[in-house]
């Protein structure tokens, strides 16, 4: 773990910039716009988005799992306690206040 | 029903043509062999060994956390160390995770991107896994993929989908089911399905037939 240079700590609400771009994206589109909170730090890893283009995939990116109230994602109609987790690289989130 | 198709003119041919994409594979293989950079040899011993991962290494697993809380800690706080405990090579995978199952939580995984899966601990995925009817329900309408299956989540609890979208591999660690207090690890492993390390379903209740 990297914790003294992660931007977000467990709890801090985020929400998934919503950008649309070519590439080896790993952020999910139904997830792009939404807000949830990071509920764990896994630490930095290769980034795929460079790896699959045959790059060193340097800079290493740190990977959260970020919860969303499935409600929060798909509507009222979504059971209330439900929740989706989504593995998030930090270039994708941005902060909310 | 034969596989072969008899046509008037006096002999068989195959009923089904390659796809083109099984023609393509075909032809790199020829050609990676031809120029030496792989071997016959080295595609078969790669075949062997993603047959010989099967859902058993999860099983064991989990069957193991099930009859010891020690290795149960052990295996959620530091999953690879746990399955070279038990020799179960996971070393193929970045990132594992474990998901613990409880009266008040279930987890499911799907990739709604692809097709991560944790290849070491149960296999190759099936072909729902990979299927987009499953990759686009599981995180619209999980209770209702989870009913398909035969568990029907009562409203006290909270299901959590997991989207493996990156580095990290999961595998569900389901509820011991009531009942079989006494049982040994080899017939609890029977009771640990596949589908169950998804999450999709519970752990059987009894062995199966």
């Amino acid at each position: 773990m990297t914790a003294a240079v992660d931007k977000f700590k467990p709890g801090d609400r985020v929400k998934i910039k919503f950008e649309d771009r070519p590439g080896h994206i790993r952020t999910p589109w139904y997830i792009r716009g939404k807000t949830g909170w990071v509920e764990r730090v896994y630490g930095e890893f290769l980034n795929p988005e460079s790896l699959a283009f045959g790059h060193d995939g340097l800079p290493k990116k740190t990977l959260y799992l970020i919860a969303f109230n499935q409600s929060d994602v798909w509507g009222e109609s979504a059971t209330k306690q439900d929740k989706v987790l989504v593995d998030i690289y930090e270039h994708w989130l941005e902060p909310v206040a | 029903m034969s596989d072969l198709t008899s046509d008037a003119h006096g002999h068989e041919h195959p009923k089904h043509e390659l796809s083109d994409h099984a023609k393509r594979i075909y032809a790199i293989r020829d050609l990676l062999i031809e120029k030496g950079v792989i071997t016959e040899k080295d595609i078969q011993c790669q075949i062997d060994y993603q047959e010989a991962r099967s859902p058993a290494n999860g099983a064991k697993l989990v069957a193991r956390a099930w009859v010891d809380p020690a290795f149960k800690a052990r295996f959620i706080a530091d999953p690879k160390a746990a399955c070279a405990e038990l020799g179960i090579d996971a070393t193929a995978l970045n990132e594992f995770v474990v998901l613990e199952n409880t009266e008040k939580v279930r987890h499911m995984v799907v990739c709604t991107l692809c097709s991560c899966y944790p290849r070491p601990i149960l296999g190759r995925p099936p072909d729902w896994y990979k299927s987009f009817n499953y990759r686009q329900r599981a995180v619209v309408d999980p209770r209702g993929v989870m009913r398909e299956f035969g568990f029907d989540p009562p409203d006290n609890v909270e299901v959590r989908v997991h989207d493996s979208t990156a580095d990290i591999r999961y595998l569900v660690l389901p509820l011991r089911p009531k009942g079989t207090q006494g049982w040994s690890e080899d017939d609890l492993a029977k009771l640990v399905t596949r589908d169950s390390m998804i999450g999709v379903m519970n752990a059987l209740s009894s062995l199966p037939e």
